[in-house]
């Protein structure tokens, strides 16, 4: 059973990572954006 | 269309648990395999979701190459992004799988290595279009995407044509497959499509939003510069 459940986790942790690392760019571009607006 | 995003979302989140449930107690246990074979459930409907992902992106990329439409770029984009990250999923899924059942994480199959191949060439698309700020690079990468296409059916039939260690296929190719086990596949199938679409979906609207800001930093450097 340690290989099922090994191989269930590593794709959910593969998954949060690369959404992860979505949140991560949005935010950064929210902030440039922001920034923007207010160097405008 | 903006207000649907969490709904889907919520409603992907209950599918993805229910195929879950359906992979780990429902789905009957193989005979010779025992329990370690549901990671097929995760490992197959990964493999298909990132072929259909890498399809779109040659569509798209064949798009962009005639019409030059912006958007059918970013759609090409996103797709082998996610596309990548399915593709990733099956080539650590699959020695996971491998270890117990062959005794080995890894073989040099045509079928694996066609597929590490695949996977190769779309992290080399990914890497030109983050490292290159040429205008030709969406036209270099478009291009690139028709050759990694090209990987795709060899991948997918390799198991057909050549002597493999692979498993032949479930569906099609004389393989034969359980209807319980078939019904629980296509559900996690179903639910991994969900969940790339969405996916997708906030990726493209995160690649609008850096097109945004870079027209904004373009016209303000423009601005300086006048």
């Amino acid at each position: 059973m340690k290989y099922l459940y090994a191989a269930y986790l590593a794709t959910w942790v593969i998954h949060a990572v690369y959404l992860g690392s979505l949140v991560r760019r949005s935010s950064r571009l929210r902030q440039q954006l922001k920034d923007l607006a207010k160097a405008r | 269309m903006k207000r649907w995003f969490p709904i889907l979302a919520v409603l992907t989140a209950l599918l993805l648990a229910y195929a879950f449930y359906e992979a780990l107690w429902v789905a009957p246990t193989e005979r010779t395999m025992g329990d370690v074979q549901r990671i097929f459930y995760y490992h197959v409907p990964s493999a298909w979701t990132a072929f259909l992902l890498f399809t779109v992106n040659l569509v798209a990329s064949l798009v962009y190459l005639i019409k030059r439409n912006p958007k059918a770029d970013a759609v090409a984009l996103v797709c082998a992004e996610v596309g990548v990250v399915f593709c990733t999923v099956v080539l650590v899924t699959g020695p996971i799988w491998a270890r117990p059942v062959w005794g080995i994480w890894w073989t040099w199959d045509v079928r694996l290595t066609t597929t590490l191949v695949l996977w190769l060439i779309y992290v080399s698309y990914l890497v030109l279009r983050r490292f290159s700020d040429s205008a030709q690079t969406p036209m270099l990468a478009a291009v690139l995407a028709i050759f990694g296409a090209l990987d795709v059916p060899l991948v997918y039939f390799s198991i057909w044509f050549f002597r493999t260690q692979h498993p032949q296929p479930v569906i099609g190719g004389g393989g034969s497959i359980d209807p319980r086990m078939l019904r629980v596949l296509l559900i996690n199938w179903l639910a991994f499509l969900c969940f790339a679409f969405l996916v997708c979906w906030s990726r493209y609207r995160l690649e609008m939003l850096q097109r945004e800001v870079d027209e904004a930093y373009s016209l303000e450097s423009l601005g300086g510069a006048a």
